[in-house]
């Protein structure tokens, strides 16, 4: 949507801001090969100098991205190999794109006409800054994912990779878990304890904050503090303590001991969560509802339950993931038998570095996104026929 | 009528002998060990095959035989036991015997004699270091290098010594996150006679000098903590050069084709075995016990040889001592005990470990951090 009409900039502005540009990807590719400042430097001229002959020289929109599309792609390949040319062709694209956006003065063209230099500079600055905190966020996560399609043992890329060789790639780490006992059965102890353990946060945890949303319970502060103390002391202490306790009763080592301890664990999210949208949920609806004859129980699951529902299944989904993510815990209270996937990461990690983790970790980002989507997709589903969005 | 009487009788009584000899023996067994490459051995030498033997047997592994003191200890004061058999390094295995967390075993009457009517006390021999200990494996802390370093000029190590030469051969070095062998190595590159290690060891004087000499290389080294730390860094060159398990250099150089060397000189031998933890109830000592004889025996010591090079404890099981069970290469000079491989090892004190490792691992982390 356009709704201020855009004009070209002068070159002396578009080079120099494409120029910079180039240098942070130049100090990327130097530092890769030992030259940090080398590579800034040229980075900068060149973009700069290619900015300058495009906007100013030969000022052929289509064509001029195409040339910098295939020789950003062939500077690549000759630096490194197939990997190089993926990387230099979408960074072809990338400052083509770039320039022409700065030149023509496009990037103005979804802000209103009255907004001054100054601000249309905090505008893309934030945004930058956003877009930086995503990469540092996300680059951890996305890197062990071609990693653990390693035809190698090691947490390395090697140069078959870097080829894009398919001999470099192999699906082995990937049959390994789904063929080795030791993972196998971790999974079976995760899938079987996780849920368990997450019923049992929620059940207590939603019940504990209905309870204490109740302006007459006496220390409710003091009750409540207690209640999410899991979530403050630290889970160290908490395992520790849990052992010792758990041995005297017979626990440490058994199904329950796990399911138990990480339900404690996750109490504290679904009380807190639970307890934000009690705080829009309006009690009169429940004296309406014994008005018109109908018992507690009924008043609870047909009133109060269906309007704190986002709350208590957020709740859940941490409680969830807490259980499913947790190895401090399930270290001391657990024993062999109840290893779970996070264990088996643990001591993978340690005992014996293999990509077969970073399989896991990958199947595992996958099955979070997927749950993550279809909760919202739900979500949306319900509130669409609830009439609160229109649809 | 009598003989079927007899006869019924006389069954009767062996299916009864059998189902008291099964319920004297639990099924289940949890065993403590290293993970990795090890403990896949440990499994196709003799778990294996003991459970094919035992079809209703189940193994739990458990790999935390790094913290295996530190977990007794607090399954000790927990009153909470749960685990069966422990794989600890000699030294641990001392230490869990002093402080009566491990039990104490006549090897004689528990495991196998070797095949020619030797006594197993005799056929272990020396490897038997402590009352608590069951002897399985000798291996060794010795060094990797990379074979395609540049700024080495074609020059490659060949004594200990050169881990700390870094004008000949620059770059990173992985050196293990504890005090035990680099303490005694570094003493040895500078200038102390070998049976003197020891003695200058007990001294101050002697531990400052053995950590003035890793001073030198501090700034080059990366530690390492476990055992597939140093491949990995090898194999991603983060390091040129590394200590670590002898094992586990064989498997990086000949399962896995890394352009990587051995380099024997001066390894430190240490060995590593199981022990009974104290309290076990009557059926799972049972169990453990009918597993250990079958798993210490001299033909299973040698199958274990077969999965990783480390030498068994018998001297029955040496020469039966063959082929990699998948690369067919034959095992014996990848053993730190071959003749070729031991011409100036040396051998790891762990008595005396046992006694000093709290004082030099506090000296030694405090050396660390600053």
């Amino acid at each position: 949507m356009t709704i201020t009409i855009t004009q070209p900039k002068p070159v002396s502005f578009a080079a120099p801001v494409a120029g910079l540009a180039g240098a942070f990807a130049g100090l990327l590719v130097g530092t890769a090969h030992d030259n940090s400042l080398l590579g800034l430097v040229i980075g900068f001229v060149l973009t700069a100098a290619l900015a300058f002959v495009w906007l100013s020289v030969f000022r052929k929109e289509r064509i001029a991205r195409w040339v910098t599309f295939i020789a950003s792609g062939t500077m690549g390949y000759l630096l490194a190999d197939a990997m190089g040319a993926v990387i230099g062709l979408g960074f072809g694209w990338l400052i083509g794109w770039f320039i022409f956006w700065l030149g023509e003065g496009r990037y103005r063209a979804k802000l209103p006409p009255y907004t001054t230099g100054q601000q249309v500079f905090y505008h893309f600055a934030f945004r930058v800054l956003c877009g930086m905190i995503f990469f540092f966020l996300i680059t951890p996560i996305v890197v062990v994912m071609p990693l653990s399609f390693n035809a190698q043992d090691f947490f390395t890329f090697t140069p078959e990779m870097l080829r894009l060789d398919p001999a470099g790639y192999s699906l082995k780490h990937y049959k390994d878990f789904f063929t080795n006992d030791d993972w196998q059965q971790a999974m079976w102890n995760s899938i079987s304890i996780a849920p368990v353990a997450t019923l049992l946060s929620v059940g207590f945890g939603t019940l504990a904050a209905i309870g204490l949303s109740d302006e007459h319970v006496p220390f409710r502060r003091a009750i409540m503090t207690i209640l999410i103390s899991p979530m403050i002391v630290p889970l160290i202490i908490s395992a520790a303590g849990m052992y010792f306790f758990y041995s005297r009763l017979g626990l440490q080592g058994t199904y329950w001991g796990v399911v138990l301890a990480h339900a404690a664990l996750g109490i504290p999210f679904v009380i807190i969560t639970v307890t934000a949208t009690l705080v829009g949920f309006d009690r009169s609806l429940t004296r309406a509802a014994a008005n018109m004859g109908a018992n507690p129980l009924t008043t609870f699951f047909r009133v109060q339950m269906p309007l704190i529902l986002p709350g208590v299944i957020s709740g859940g989904l941490f409680a969830f993931i807490t259980s499913f993510d947790e190895v401090v815990v399930v270290l001391f209270v657990g024993s062999a038998g109840q290893k779970t996937l996070p264990w088996q990461m643990f001591t993978g990690l340690r005992e014996q570095i293999s990509p077969t983790i970073l399989a896991v970790a990958t199947i595992l980002v996958v099955i979070s996104i997927m749950l993550l989507t279809t909760v919202e997709l739900l979500r949306r589903r319900s509130e669409r026929l609830r009439g609160l969005t229109p649809g | 009528m009598k003989l079927t009487t007899t006869l019924m009788a006389s069954t009767a009584l062996t299916v009864a002998a059998v189902s008291a000899h099964a319920q004297d023996m639990a099924d289940s067994l949890t065993l403590v060990s290293w993970g990795g490459a090890y403990q896949e051995s440990q499994m196709k030498a003799y778990v294996e095959p003991y459970i094919a033997d035992n079809p209703g047997v189940s193994v739990t592994w458990d790999e935390s035989s790094a913290e295996a003191v530190a977990k007794l200890r607090a399954m000790d004061e927990a009153g909470n036991l749960t685990w069966d058999l422990v794989d600890v390094t000699a030294a641990d295995a001392m230490r869990l015997c002093d402080e009566g967390l491990a039990m104490e075993v006549d090897h004689d009457e528990i495991l196998a004699p070797a095949p020619d009517g030797t006594s197993a006390s005799d056929d272990f021999g020396d490897m038997i270091v402590s009352d608590c200990f069951i002897p399985q494996i000798a291996y060794s802390y010795t060094f990797g290098y990379r074979n395609d370093v540049a700024e080495w000029n074609g020059q490659v190590p060949t004594e200990i010594c050169d881990v700390f030469d870094l004008e000949t051969f620059p770059g990173k070095r992985s050196l293990e996150k504890r005090p035990h062998n680099n303490m005694e190595w570094a003493l040895m590159c500078d200038g102390v006679a070998r049976d003197e290690i020891y003695d200058a060891l007990e001294t101050e004087e002697g531990r400052n000098r053995a950590l003035a000499k890793l001073d030198t290389i501090k700034d080059e080294v990366v530690w390492w903590s476990s055992g597939a730390d140093t491949p990995q860094l090898l194999a991603d060159k983060e390091v040129v050069f590394g200590s670590t398990y002898n094992g586990r250099l064989f498997s990086l150089i000949a399962e896995q084709n890394q352009p990587v060397e051995m380099m024997w000189d001066s390894q430190a031998y240490d060995i590593d075995g199981w022990i009974i933890p104290a309290g076990l109830e009557d059926d799972k000592l049972a169990r453990v016990l009918d597993f250990l004889y079958f798993a210490t025996d001299t033909q299973r010591l040698a199958d274990q040889a077969k999965y990783i090079s480390y030498g068994p404890a018998r001297k029955s099981s040496a020469p039966l001592v063959g082929e990699h069970a998948e690369l067919g290469i034959d095992m014996a000079p990848h053993m730190p005990t071959s003749p070729e491989n031991s011409v100036n090892a040396f051998v790891m004190n762990f008595e005396w470990w046992a006694d000093y490792r709290d004082d030099l691992d506090a000296k030694f982390q405090s050396w660390l951090a600053n």
